[in-house]
């Protein structure tokens, strides 16, 4: 039983209908600021504290075994909403021993930074947590070329993430030894 | 002889000119600054301070204190205006595309040679104003000078052959026409109250003006409606925000100088600044006192060159506080909308500048009456 | 269950409710008619059913009789009762009978998906990321509808041979099976090839070659479409792309005559798989291997990306007035294609007409597998019949040609993609006379042409084969054609507007219909292109009953249907 009531606004004073008290009131506020001290940072000498959860350019991490995470499922690819992520499936060749068993990796990996809005989709899309925007948040380039992360800029910029998955070695583990039944 | 005396006098105003326009055009380029800091401050950042001289930066205290300042940032912008490519878009008319700058520019320049701005004391005690030339209708041609200068927006606008910049112009011209009225109206009674029958006073003289807030009341407390009234419109013929009309960066990109870039966006630039430069200095010549120190009271500086550059530098301490205001308001009140402007000008300004007028109208005659 | 050449349907009560449905079929074709769709992995409508994935079991029950005295069981409330049958059962292999009570949602149906899904995924591996099943896989889909989430089986999974090469075309991925049968069924029923079988016991059950066998017949990629899972992975398409990216188009094999039913897969203008698309009165839902590769000649290197008039690259137009201003005053001669779509086999037919051009068209033909593959290696040839382009049966030599040339009834020549070389006609004959080429390919033939204007393959263009049965089958635009390459029948019809007086032939599919379905004693009559069905039409081709179809009986197809039809 909702009623509907008309608020009447209250007739406006003389002094209130000049604006003028409102401008002195809005002068006050302004002035009284001027004196308050800088918010800012000087940027290239100052950084700001990276929180542990920024979003910063998306990287590729490699195992701690040094090997590469990515399986090249193409989720984050299709995920991205920009479609700033390009990858070329392919095959790890059996001549690879310590890895032949993960059987695909990206032949190449592209993230074009242009289109990239940082939005980490691809992270959280990851199955096998090849993908991170780490804490990097300054990039530039003098051609759109530069600015299309490769495969290997894209490792260079990830390093190595030490968990503790060993997904891959157990699996080898498991191909070598059979299981036991 | 006479030609020899004659080329020294010419030769000595030329220099004055030169000194004047100088001195304006330093005033503009540091209102810039001032605008920059201001506007820095009053949002919790630092404004310029990077810039500095080669040497400076390594003189102590000060050198640091300059840069902090961005004491040279005026010269960097000015420089950068002057070695950026000048780009003339091809769809301009490049004649008035090329001349709307100048005519912003000018009258800006000019309205300044009837400016007094001090007063030198002779030995005999006698006193002459300080300005290049002392015209008896000082404030008229400062009224008809500078509201020539809408023609440079206007043809700026239309030259550009461009939607916003034609916006910009339209505005512009539309804006002015509608303040200058309540500006022109708002000044009627200060000549009445100056031009006392009997002194020999003329209101339309500068000079006069100043002259008769000696001792007395500023005009600012005898007539603070007229104060109020000629201050808003003068917000307004100088485009200052809440009335950025022709440039308002929000809806027509840069207004009348969208198509302009380098040194001619430059001259506009500072066009505006010498506007609001020459603008504060009327203002406080016409209301606040000019180079006289406070209302009712004499002034307290002896009567020689010393004086004269304190009656200067305290003439030139309330244009600068003015300019401030003005940078103040610009970053406390947002812009009015063109319907707005439109209202307040036609429908509140001008009828109270009309009553104003009336009402003061009475008050002289009533008091002017010989006592019977 | 047919009787009178009719159907005939039957009630049943599915979850509640009464349906009706054709006599004779199962449950989970009877839900699926419905829309409820009951989840199976090894059956398949067009294969024999085998029972033994268990996962389309549903709950259900017939009316009761008496078995002594047949009469019909009632309850309290005097109607029959439904014996519901203790356990679930198995949709797939049980057929539908009049008033049976079928739950395919019931609580002990979902249990039992769930538990069949539980087991199925004890082994599997997790292999989602990489495997190219992933996006079409029908163990994924019933995963997330009747899966866990988490795994309950703590010891370690069985490790099984992950690339086991089955044949040229297809790799195993044992670890995946989930020992369906599809595979092996397919390859005894429909291609009557029997390598396949299971090996070993419980979970160490694995799918394998017979020895010194191999999955190497023309039907093998069935399998891979077949296979529910990710186990049979095609060795072309492995790890090229996911499926999610690509976009699905219809369109029509141009391998042979038996027009099979495709969809172009294909990713931003890049065709990266074609597989089967079921129509029952064609193809089923297979295809042969060697179509599937078809898409690869888009983009071969032979392929004709420029117009060049006598050796020089020009633009399209440039090309074709000078192939028109060649043409002009000239006894021209048509080499027409069996491989050209009928719209554009109606033009060509036009142009003939118009300009009194003497028409010749060549056949290729090879062997008849008897299944898909026909003996008539072209998709069109009766798209010649019915556009009136020829009267005769086509034979691969253009013996004729020659003598035409020779006799000089021929002295300019507009040839569609035929390989004059190969068709025994002599080179210095050719040599003597003008010749416009049109094909999408480099061929001997365009080498020597004064003209030559590349073409469109049938992934790139629209429009309509008639197969060997006599039905119109259309075909949309999967991809965008290279850059600058016009669609043939634009060319021809420009030629056409140029060549003959007051002509203002349309290239427009729409508007070319409009012209072909005039005539009232073409089998075409009264069609629009764009109301052709998805699964095709079928025209009545008894006008050409007397001449020497090649094909052999096949799939759907016997060449006495056309004979016996005459004879009524």
């Amino acid at each position: 039983m909702a009623k509907t009531v008309v608020l009447q606004r209250k007739p406006l004073s003389l002094s209130e209908r000049t604006y003028l008290p409102q401008i002195v009131t809005g002068l006050k506020t302004t002035f009284s600021n001027m004196f308050k001290g800088k918010v800012t940072l000087q940027y290239p000498e100052e950084k700001p504290n990276i929180p542990k959860n920024y979003r910063g350019i998306p990287t590729l991490v490699k195992d701690p075994n040094g090997r590469e995470k990515c399986v090249s499922c193409q989720l984050c690819e299709f995920v991205c909403p920009p479609k700033a992520i390009r990858i070329t499936p392919g095959a790890v060749p059996e001549s690879e021993d310590d890895r032949e068993h993960v059987e695909k990796a990206p032949q190449e990996f592209e993230i074009n930074m242009l289109r990239c809005i940082y939005c980490g989709y691809c992270q959280e899309v990851c199955p096998e947590e090849a993908i991170y925007l780490q804490d990097e948040y300054s990039l530039s380039g003098y051609s759109r070329d530069e600015m299309i992360n490769k495969k290997e800029k894209l490792y260079e910029l990830g390093g190595t993430l030490p968990d503790q998955h060993y997904k891959w070695d157990k699996k080898k583990n498991a191909e070598d030894e059979g299981n036991d039944h | 002889m006479f030609d020899f005396e004659m080329l020294f006098m010419i030769g000595l105003k030329v220099l004055f000119a030169l000194l004047m326009i100088g001195a304006v055009m330093t005033m503009a380029g540091y209102s810039v600054l001032a605008e920059r800091k201001v506007s820095a401050w009053m949002q919790g950042r630092v404004g310029p301070n990077r810039t500095v001289l080669p040497l400076v930066g390594y003189v102590p205290f000060a050198g640091k204190f300059l840069k902090g300042m961005g004491m040279f940032q005026p010269l960097a912008d000015g420089l950068k205006f002057l070695f950026k490519e000048e780009i003339i878009p091809g769809h301009v008319n490049k004649f008035y595309y090329n001349l709307a700058p100048i005519v912003a520019l000018v009258p800006a320049l000019t309205t300044m040679t009837v400016l007094p701005f001090g007063e030198f004391f002779a030995d005999n005690g006698e006193s002459f104003p300080l300005m290049l030339a002392n015209l008896e209708v000082g404030i008229l041609f400062i009224l008809a000078v500078s509201s020539l200068g809408v023609y440079g927006i206007v043809l700026a606008g239309w030259s550009s052959n461009s939607k916003y910049p034609f916006l910009g112009g339209i505005r512009s011209s539309a804006q002015m026409i509608s303040y200058e009225l309540a500006m022109g109206l708002s000044l009627l009674p200060i000549f009445l109250w100056v031009s006392e029958p009997g002194t020999g006073a003329m209101g339309l003289s500068l000079v006069d003006i100043v002259d008769s807030q000696k001792q007395s009341p500023w005009l600012l407390l005898v007539q603070p409606l007229s104060a109020l009234i000629f201050l808003i419109a003068l917000f307004a013929e100088t485009n200052r925000l809440p009335f950025d009309m022709p440039e308002s960066e929000t809806d027509l990109v840069g207004g009348f100088h969208t198509e302009y870039g380098g040194f001619k966006f430059g001259i506009f630039f500072v066009a505006e600044y010498a506007h609001i430069v020459v603008g504060s200095a009327i203002f406080t010549i016409v209301f606040l006192g000019g180079w006289h120190f406070m209302p009712w009271m004499s002034d307290p500086w002896p009567a020689t060159w010393i004086g004269s550059l304190i009656g200067v530098g305290w003439f030139l301490a309330k244009t600068i506080f003015l300019i401030f205001f003005f940078i103040w308001i610009r970053w406390t009140l947002p812009r009015f909308r063109y319907d707005q402007v439109m209202n307040l000008g036609w429908t509140k300004l001008l009828p109270l500048a009309l009553i104003n007028l009336i009402f003061y109208v009475c008050l002289v005659t009533w008091l002017d009456q010989p006592p019977a | 269950m047919i009787s009178n050449g009719k159907p005939s349907t039957i009630n049943i009560i599915l979850d509640g409710k009464e349906v009706e449905v054709p006599a004779g079929i199962n449950l989970v074709e009877a839900a699926g008619i419905h829309g409820t769709e009951v989840p199976h992995y090894c059956y398949h409508p067009q294969l024999s059913v085998a029972g033994n994935c268990r996962m389309c079991l549903v709950e259900m029950g017939t009316p009761m009789r008496d078995r002594a005295t047949g009469e019909a069981v009632l309850d309290e409330n005097g109607i029959q009762k439904i014996g519901w049958v203790p356990k679930p059962v198995i949709g797939c292999g049980t057929n539908v009978s009049p008033g049976m009570h079928v739950k395919t949602k019931s609580s002990m149906v979902t249990e039992s998906r769930e538990g069949i899904m539980e087991f199925l995924l004890v082994n599997h591996p997790l292999d989602c990321p990489i495997c190219d099943q992933a996006g079409e896989c029908r163990l994924q889909e019933f995963a997330t509808d009747y899966g866990r989430g988490y795994s309950r089986y703590v010891e370690r999974k069985n490790v099984k041979p992950k690339r086991t090469k089955l044949g040229p075309r297809v790799t195993l991925d044992d670890e995946r099976c989930i020992l369906c049968s599809r595979c092996i069924r397919f390859c005894q029923e429909v291609v009557d090839d029997d390598v396949l079988g299971f090996v070993d016991r419980g979970s160490f059950s694995t799918l394998t070659c017979f020895p010194g066998k191999e999955l190497s017949n023309n039907y093998s990629l069935n399998t891979v479409d077949l296979c529910p899972v990710g186990a049979l992975t095609s060795t072309d398409f492995r790890f090229k792309m996911r499926v999610w990216f690509l976009k699905e188009s219809p369109s029509i094999c141009v391998e042979s005559s038996a027009g099979s039913n495709i969809l172009v897969s294909s990713r931003e203008g890049k065709i990266h798989r074609i597989t089967p698309r079921r129509n029952d009165s064609v193809n089923d839902s297979w295809m042969t291997d060697s179509g599937r590769v078809l898409y690869k000649k888009v983009s071969s290197d032979s392929r004709l990306l420029s117009a060049s008039v006598s050796g020089n690259a020009s633009s399209l137009t440039e090309a074709i007035s000078a192939a028109s201003e060649m043409f002009k005053d000239k006894k021209l001669g048509v080499v027409g294609s069996c491989k050209s779509s009928v719209e554009e086999q109606y033009l060509l037919n036009k142009l003939s007409k118009n300009l009194k051009a003497k028409k010749f068209l060549r056949g290729h033909f090879g062997k008849d597998d008897g299944i898909l593959l026909s003996a008539d290696r072209t998709p069109n040839l009766r798209g010649n019949l019915v556009t009136g382009f020829s009267n005769k049966y086509p034979s691969d030599q253009l013996s004729d040609l020659s003598i035409s040339i020779q006799k000089k009834q021929v002295n300019a020549l507009l040839v569609i993609g035929e390989d004059l070389s190969e068709s025994g006609v002599d080179l210095e004959d050719l040599k003597s006379i003008p010749i416009v080429f049109l094909g999408t390919h480099q061929n001997a033939t365009a080498d020597f042409s004064d003209v030559v204007i590349p073409t469109l393959t049938s992934f790139e263009k629209s429009g309509s084969f008639i197969n060997r049965s006599f039905r119109l089958q259309s075909f949309k635009q999967a991809i965008p054609g290279p850059v600058g390459l016009l669609p043939d029948l634009h060319v021809i019809a420009s030629l056409i507007n140029a060549l003959c007086e007051d002509a203002e032939q349309s290239s427009d599919l729409a508007s070319i219909w409009k012209q072909m379905s005039k005539s009232r004693t073409n089998p075409l009559h009264g069609l629009i292109f764009s109301k052709i069905p998805g699964d095709g039409l079928q025209l009545d081709g008894s006008k050409w009953n007397s001449l020497p179809f090649i094909e052999k009986k096949a799939m759907h197809f016997s060449p006495l249907k056309q004979l016996q039809k005459s004879k009524i």
